[in-house]
C-alpha cells in the first residue's frame, strides 16, 4: 500500500484493515467481472441460441453460475469488506482479527471456485434457485460467516462509545441471520417433495432480504452521512426500519410459489407480509431520501450518486415485490421475464450500486488514493443507463409475456414476441458489463496507484469515526 | 461481558433470537409437515431409467426455463389439471420452477409422446420448432457410421445433421426422454355434472362452425411443432400436410380418426415415416378438432370439405 508515501493527507487507517478492506474488493471484482461476462453470454443466448453449443457454455449451467457468482462471489465478499472496514472506524478501534478476516476470505474464494467448477461440469444442488453450490461448498461459505460474525462481534465488543453505530445492527444482524438461512436450507431431512417447495420459498427471499438488503442498508447509513457531512436524518426511523424488517421478512418466502400446491393460507400469509413490508421500505427509503435533500450541490459527483440509485432502486424495486405479490397481478407476471428484471432491479440497482457508492465512498478514506471523476462517472452511467434498458425492456417484454399466455396464444407465439425485448436487455447487458470493467480499473486505481484523497475533513456529525 | 456491552447483546442476540424463531416457524415447520404429503391417486415413483432421465434434467438446469405446476388459472388450463399437493411426493428435488420460458412439462408425456420427435428436439430444438430459443443438446447423443443392430438413427434433417455418420441417442438421452414421457398428470375423478372432460362440447356453445382463428391457433399450439407452421412437416419423419391425399381426401373420416387416435408408420405416396402421432381424443374437443381440420383443409393449397364437430363425434362414437 502506497499511502504512507503520502504525508499530509489524512490520517491512514491502520495498515491491517486497509489491506483486509482493499483485499476483499478486490476479490469480489474479479468475480464480478467473471460472473457479469456469464451474464451476457446468458443473455445473448436468448437471442441466439446456437452460440456456444457445448456442455461447459450451456444456459443450464451457466445461469446458476451467474446467479450464484453473483450473490455470493461478488456481493458477499464486497459487502462483508465494507462490513469489516465500517465496524472498526465507526467503533473507533482496529479490526479484531486480521487473521479471522483472512481465513474467511479464502474460504468464500475456496466455495467460489469449487461451486463454480462444479456446475460448470453438471454438479448441482437440484435447480434450487441461489442455492445450486453443492452442499459441502454451502458448508463452507457458512463457516465463512461464523468467522466474519466472530470478527465482526469481537470488533464492535471493544468500541469507544457505549452506543452500538446503527450500521453494525444491520451488517452484523445479517451475518447472524444468514447463518441460520444457510443452515436451514442445508438440512435435507424436511426437504421432501413439496416440503421442499416451501423451504425453497422460504430460502429464496431469505437469501436475500436477510443477507443483501440489510448489508445494503448498513453500508447507507455510514457512507450516506460521511459523504454528505450530515447526520442520517432519523436514528429512530432507522431502527423502526430494522425490526419490522426482521419480522416481516421471512414470512413472505411463500409468495414465490403463488397457486402453487403449497397451503392457501401460507400463500395467504406471505401476500399480507409483502404489503407489510412497505413499512421498511418507505421508512428506510424516506430516511435515506430525507438525509439527502438540499445536498445537491455535495451529490454532485460524489459516490453519494451510486447511493441515491441504490436507494431509488430498493424504493421501486421492494413496492414492485408487494405489488407482484398480489393475487390479481399475480397471473400476468409470475413465472415471465418480469420477474428476472425485478431481480436485477433489486440484486443490481439497489444491492450493487449499494456496494459501490460504499466502496468509492470509503475505499479512497482508507487507501488514500482515489480514482479520478471522470471514470467513476463513466462506471456510474454505463452501470446505470444499462439497468435502466435491461430492466424496462424485461418489463414490457415480461408484460407482453403474461398478456400472450392469457389471451389463450399458442405458447410459441410467446416466445417469439420476446425477441426484440431479449436484444435489448443483451444492449443493456453490455452496457452494464462495460461498467463493470470501469469499475474494475477504478479499483486498481484506489488500492495500487491513482491520485491522492484530497485531505478534505469528512467527519460527519453523527457518525462515530 | 462488561456492562459496555449489554446493548450488543441486546440487540444481536434479540433479532436472533426472533429470526431463529421465524426461520423455525416458516422454514423448518412446513418442511416438516408438507415432506409428509402422501401420493395422489394413481401418482406412482419413477423407474430406475426414468429416475436416471430426472437426474439428467436436472444436470442440465432444465427446470430454469421449464416449470412443472399448473396453476388452477385459465392461463394455465392448457398444460393439465391444477397441480395438487400429492403429485409431487416423488418430487425431490423438487422441479417446480419459477420461470416458463418455454413451455411447462407436467404433461410433455401426453402432449408430445414420440420418442422420435423427442430425440430430434433434444439434438436441435430448431430441427423440429424453427422459432425454438431452446439449447441444443448435441452431447447428449453420439454420431455413428451406422445405428447399432435394432436401433433407427434419430432422423435430423440435413442442415442440423453431421456431415458424417448418422446421430444415435447416448444413455443419457434415452433417460431423459423416459422421463419426459413420463411426464404425465394422473387424471382427476371429477363429478359427472361438472364434467369438463375432452369430447364434450362446452355448455352454450355456439353451433358448429369453422373458427378460422381458432384453427390456425389450435394448429399452432397442438400440430405445427411436428407437421410444421406451414404444414410442410419434416420429410422422412413427419408428414407434409399440403396436398396429403388424406387431408384433401373428400370423406374426412380418416384424418377425423387420425387426430382422434393417432398414427404410426403410415405410408404416404410411397413414403414411410419415421415419427408417430399421439391421439388428441383425451386432449381436446370436438369441437377444436373439427376446427384444427378444417385449417388443414382450407390451407397451404388444401381444399377439401370442411368438417363439423358433429362429425368428429359421430367418428368418436365408433370403435
Amino acid at each position: 500500500m502506497a499511502y504512507s508515501e503520502h504525508p499530509g493527507l489524512r490520517t491512514p487507517d491502520e495498515p491491517m484493515l486497509v489491506r483486509v478492506f482493499a483485499a476483499y474488493t478486490v476479490s469480489a471484482t474479479v468475480w464480478l467481472l467473471l460472473a457479469t461476462f456469464v451474464g451476457l453470454i446468458l443473455a445473448l443466448k436468448f437471442s441466439y441460441p446456437d452460440l456456444f453449443t457445448a456442455p461447459a457454455f450451456s444456459f443450464g449451467r451457466l445461469r446458476a453460475i451467474h446467479t450464484n457468482g453473483t450473490f455470493y462471489a461478488w456481493a458477499s465478499p464486497a459487502l462483508i469488506g465494507l462490513a469489516l472496514f465500517v465496524a472498526a472506524r465507526s467503533s473507533g478501534t482496529g479490526l479484531y482479527s486480521a487473521s479471522l478476516a483472512w481465513v474467511a476470505l479464502a474460504l468464500i474464494n475456496v466455495a467460489a471456485i469449487c461451486g463454480t467448477v462444479a456446475l460448470d461440469l453438471g454438479y448441482n444442488a437440484g435447480d434450487q434457485e441461489y442455492r445450486e453450490w453443492l452442499w459441502w461448498v454451502r458448508a463452507i461459505l457458512a463457516f465463512a460467516l461464523v468467522l466474519t460474525a466472530w470478527n465482526l462481534i469481537g470488533t464492535v465488543a471493544s468500541r469507544r462509545d457505549e452506543d452500538l453505530y446503527l450500521s453494525n445492527w444491520y451488517t452484523i444482524g445479517a451475518v447472524l441471520w444468514t447463518i441460520i438461512v444457510l443452515i436451514v436450507a442445508l438440512l435435507p431431512w424436511y426437504q421432501v417433495g413439496l416440503g421442499q417447495v416451501a423451504v425453497q420459498g422460504y430460502f429464496m427471499h431469505n437469501a436475500v432480504g436477510m443477507w443483501f438488503t440489510p448489508l445494503a442498508l448498513g453500508v447507507f447509513y455510514y457512507a450516506l452521512p460521511k459523504l454528505l457531512n450530515r447526520p442520517i436524518y432519523s436514528y429512530s426511523l432507522g431502527i423502526l426500519a430494522f425490526w419490522t424488517n426482521l419480522v416481516f421478512y421471512p414470512i413472505l418466502g411463500a409468495h414465490h410459489f403463488l397457486f402453487s400446491p403449497l397451503p392457501w393460507w401460507l400463500q395467504t400469509l406471505a401476500i399480507v407480509f409483502s404489503v407489510a413490508m412497505l413499512v421498511p421500505v418507505i421508512g428506510g427509503s424516506a430516511n435515506f431520501l430525507l438525509t439527502m435533500v438540499g445536498q445537491g450541490h455535495r451529490m454532485h459527483r460524489s459516490p453519494a450518486m451510486f447511493i441515491l440509485v441504490g436507494v431509488l432502486a430498493y424504493l421501486f424495486g421492494s413496492a414492485q415485490g408487494t405489488v407482484e405479490a398480489l393475487r390479481s397481478l399475480q397471473p400476468v407476471w409470475h413465472l415471465t421475464n418480469y420477474t428476472v428484471g425485478h431481480s436485477h432491479l433489486t440484486m443490481y440497482g439497489f444491492v450493487t450500486f449499494a456496494i459501490w457508492g460504499g466502496v468509492y465512498a470509503l475505499l479512497p478514506q482508507a487507501t488514500g488514493r482515489r480514482a479520478p471523476d471522470l471514470a467513476i462517472g463513466i462506471h456510474f452511467w454505463l452501470s446505470t443507463i444499462g439497468v435502466i434498458i435491461y430492466v424496462l425492456s424485461l418489463s414490457v417484454g415480461g408484460t407482453e409475456q403474461g398478456l400472450d399466455w392469457m389471451r389463450g396464444a399458442p405458447f410459441i407465439q410467446s416466445v417469439v414476441d420476446q425477441a426484440p425485448y431479449w436484444l435489448w436487455r443483451a444492449i443493456g447487458g453490455g452496457l452494464m458489463f462495460a461498467g463493470h470493467l470501469v469499475f474494475a480499473f477504478n479499483v486498481s486505481l484506489m488500492v495500487w496507484g491513482g491520485l491522492a484523497e484530497q485531505a478534505a475533513d469528512r467527519r460527519a456529525a453523527g457518525v462515530p469515526a | 461481558m462488561t456492562a459496555h456491552n449489554r446493548n450488543l447483546v441486546a440487540i444481536l442476540g434479540g433479532s436472533t433470537a426472533v429470526y431463529l424463531a421465524l426461520a423455525v416457524m416458516m422454514g423448518v415447520l412446513p418442511g416438516i409437515w408438507l415432506s409428509g404429503t402422501p401420493p395422489g391417486p394413481g401418482v406412482a415413483p419413477l423407474t430406475a431409467e426414468q429416475a436416471a432421465g430426472r437426474a439428467v434434467y436436472v444436470s442440465e438446469g432444465c427446470a430454469y426455463c421449464h416449470t412443472q405446476q399448473v396453476r388452477p388459472l385459465a392461463t394455465d388450463s392448457g398444460f393439465g389439471r391444477p397441480s395438487a399437493p400429492g403429485d409431487f411426493a416423488y418430487q425431490t428435488p423438487q422441479l417446480l420452477g419459477s420461470e416458463r420460458t418455454g413451455p411447462d412439462l407436467t404433461n410433455i408425456g401426453n402432449r408430445q409422446p414420440g420418442t422420435v420427435w423427442q430425440f430430434m428436439h433434444l439434438y436441435q430444438p430448431r430441427s423440429v420448432v424453427p422459432q425454438s430459443i431452446m439449447p441444443a443438446f448435441p452431447w447428449l447423443f453420439e454420431v455413428v457410421d451406422q445405428p447399432p443392430q435394432g436401433e433407427s438413427a434419430v432422423p435430423v434433417p440435413k442442415p442440423f445433421a453431421p456431415a458424417q455418420g448418422v446421430i444415435v441417442p447416448g444413455a443419457r438421452a434415452r433417460a431423459l426422454v423416459a422421463y419426459l414421457l413420463a411426464l404425465k398428470q394422473p387424471a382427476w375423478p371429477l363429478p359427472a355434472a361438472i364434467s369438463t372432460a375432452p369430447g364434450a362440447s362446452p355448455p352454450g356453445a355456439a353451433p358448429a362452425g369453422f373458427d378460422a382463428a381458432a384453427g390456425a391457433r389450435l394448429f399452432t399450439s397442438h400440430c405445427a411443432v411436428c407437421h410444421g407452421a406451414e404444414g410442410a412437416g419434416v420429410p422422412g419423419v413427419f408428414p407434409s400436410l399440403a396436398g396429403d391425399p388424406v387431408v384433401n381426401a373428400a370423406d374426412p373420416a380418416e384424418q377425423i380418426r387420425t387426430v382422434l387416435h393417432g398414427r404410426a408408420g403410415k405410408t404416404i405416396n410411397g413414403a414411410t415415416y419415421a415419427g408417430a402421432m399421439p391421439p388428441f381424443a383425451d386432449q381436446i374437443s370436438d369441437q377444436q378438432i373439427a376446427d384444427i381440420i378444417d385449417h388443414e383443409r382450407s390451407s397451404w393449397g388444401n381444399h377439401a370439405p370442411l368438417v363439423t364437430a358433429a362429425d368428429v363425434a359421430a367418428q368418436r362414437a365408433q370403435p
